[in-house]
């Protein structure tokens, strides 16, 4: 590598630009491929939601950074406690969202994180 | 348009942590703009970083990131097939595709079948090219203006994401096979990274997602002709 200026955006490019569209445009090649409503766009459907959810709960079961030292009981007993109130009233999103944020910060202010 | 709507709102705060990230591992503030415009999706963006600061060459950086995004093909396909018409050319998908992240993609599989089929294409393509737009001019005005949250404040922010996945697409769940792999990629993802942290996303993915869709064929939808079965929630 080269200390011009531009080295670095290069870098990006290749290594974070391409490396992220790659996927995508297959992606594209993929579902053009499907037709709305075959077993093949359910079973896509189903990876898809898979792969998000996963990415999701390792968001509240392992946290980088600010959450990485609070204890692992809170942050799932507040997400578990906010997807209960979410259900409860109806699935509405602001309740899944409000109830556990409010679980979280009563938490970490009592525990004195 | 959905721009000022709960999931941006989110997001947004996401990309002011982000701003105060860079800052702090010594990416300027070109490379930090210059990121978010071409990667685009957060947890991509966080990884290249992390291997950039640790040293790693472009071969390293590039498997990091780009086995970090393999869920971005599903994502896109399982959208593909609600947002084009017979005429719309693959070139406009392709590029099109490049404003697909999470909230990108929940906010589509809630929204789409909710729009004219001719006037998806656009509809995406305006909420999408804004909400990148948007958090590009956020981390070009926060970086360095936002060292750092209190510890608190922070925490608080990290989770809003996760908390906002899970019940908005578990809301927008329009298919059984969606709650099914949502409640198995729930349990698989960090079960995995406590087996095989490696390729724990992909085991939880593409394992799990096949389970959940092998179960809700043969079980949920056993007697059933697909289609017309399950209503809004």
């Amino acid at each position: 590598m080269t200390d011009a200026w531009w080295a670095p955006y290069l870098f990006i490019a290749l290594a974070g630009w391409i490396a992220t569209d790659i996927w995508r445009w297959l992606g594209v090649v993929a579902g053009n491929k499907l037709k709305e409503e075959s077993e093949a766009l359910h079973w896509v459907r189903a990876v898809a939601t898979a792969l998000v959810m996963a990415v999701t709960a390792k968001l509240i079961v392992f946290p980088t950074g600010a959450l990485s030292h609070s204890p692992m009981e809170l942050r799932i007993g507040a997400a578990v406690i906010g997807f209960i109130a979410f259900l409860a009233t109806g699935q509405r999103v602001i309740v899944g969202v409000i109830v556990p944020i409010a679980v979280l910060a009563s938490g970490l202010l009592i525990l004195g994180l | 348009m959905g721009i000022f709507s709960l999931p941006s709102l989110i997001l947004m705060t996401s990309f002011v942590g982000f701003s105060a990230f860079a800052l702090e591992s010594g990416v300027t503030r070109g490379e930090a703009v210059f990121m978010t415009l071409t990667i685009w999706a957060l947890p991509a963006k966080m990884i290249l970083i992390g291997s950039m600061v640790s040293g790693a060459g472009m071969a390293a950086c590039f498997l990091a990131v780009t086995l970090s995004s393999i869920r971005m093909m599903p994502m896109v396909a399982s959208i593909v097939p609600d947002m084009r018409t017979a005429k719309t050319p693959t070139w406009l998908l392709l590029f099109l595709s490049h404003f697909v992240a999470i909230t990108a993609w929940v906010y589509a599989t809630q929204n789409l079948t909710k729009v004219p089929r001719e006037a998806r294409v656009a509809w995406f393509a305006g909420f999408g090219i804004t909400l990148t737009l948007i958090n590009t001019a956020i981390v070009a005005i926060c970086y360095g203006v936002v060292a750092a949250f209190p510890p608190l404040v922070a925490g608080v922010l990290f989770f809003l994401t996760p908390v906002y996945f899970i019940s908005s697409i578990w809301a927008s769940a329009r298919h059984s096979v969606v709650k099914v792999a949502f409640i198995i990629g729930v349990i698989g993802g960090p079960l995995f990274a406590l087996i095989e942290p490696e390729f724990d996303i992909l085991y939880a993915g593409i394992g799990g997602g096949t389970l959940a869709y092998l179960i809700d064929r043969f079980w949920f939808r056993r007697k059933i002709v697909p289609s017309s079965t399950e209503g809004e929630p």
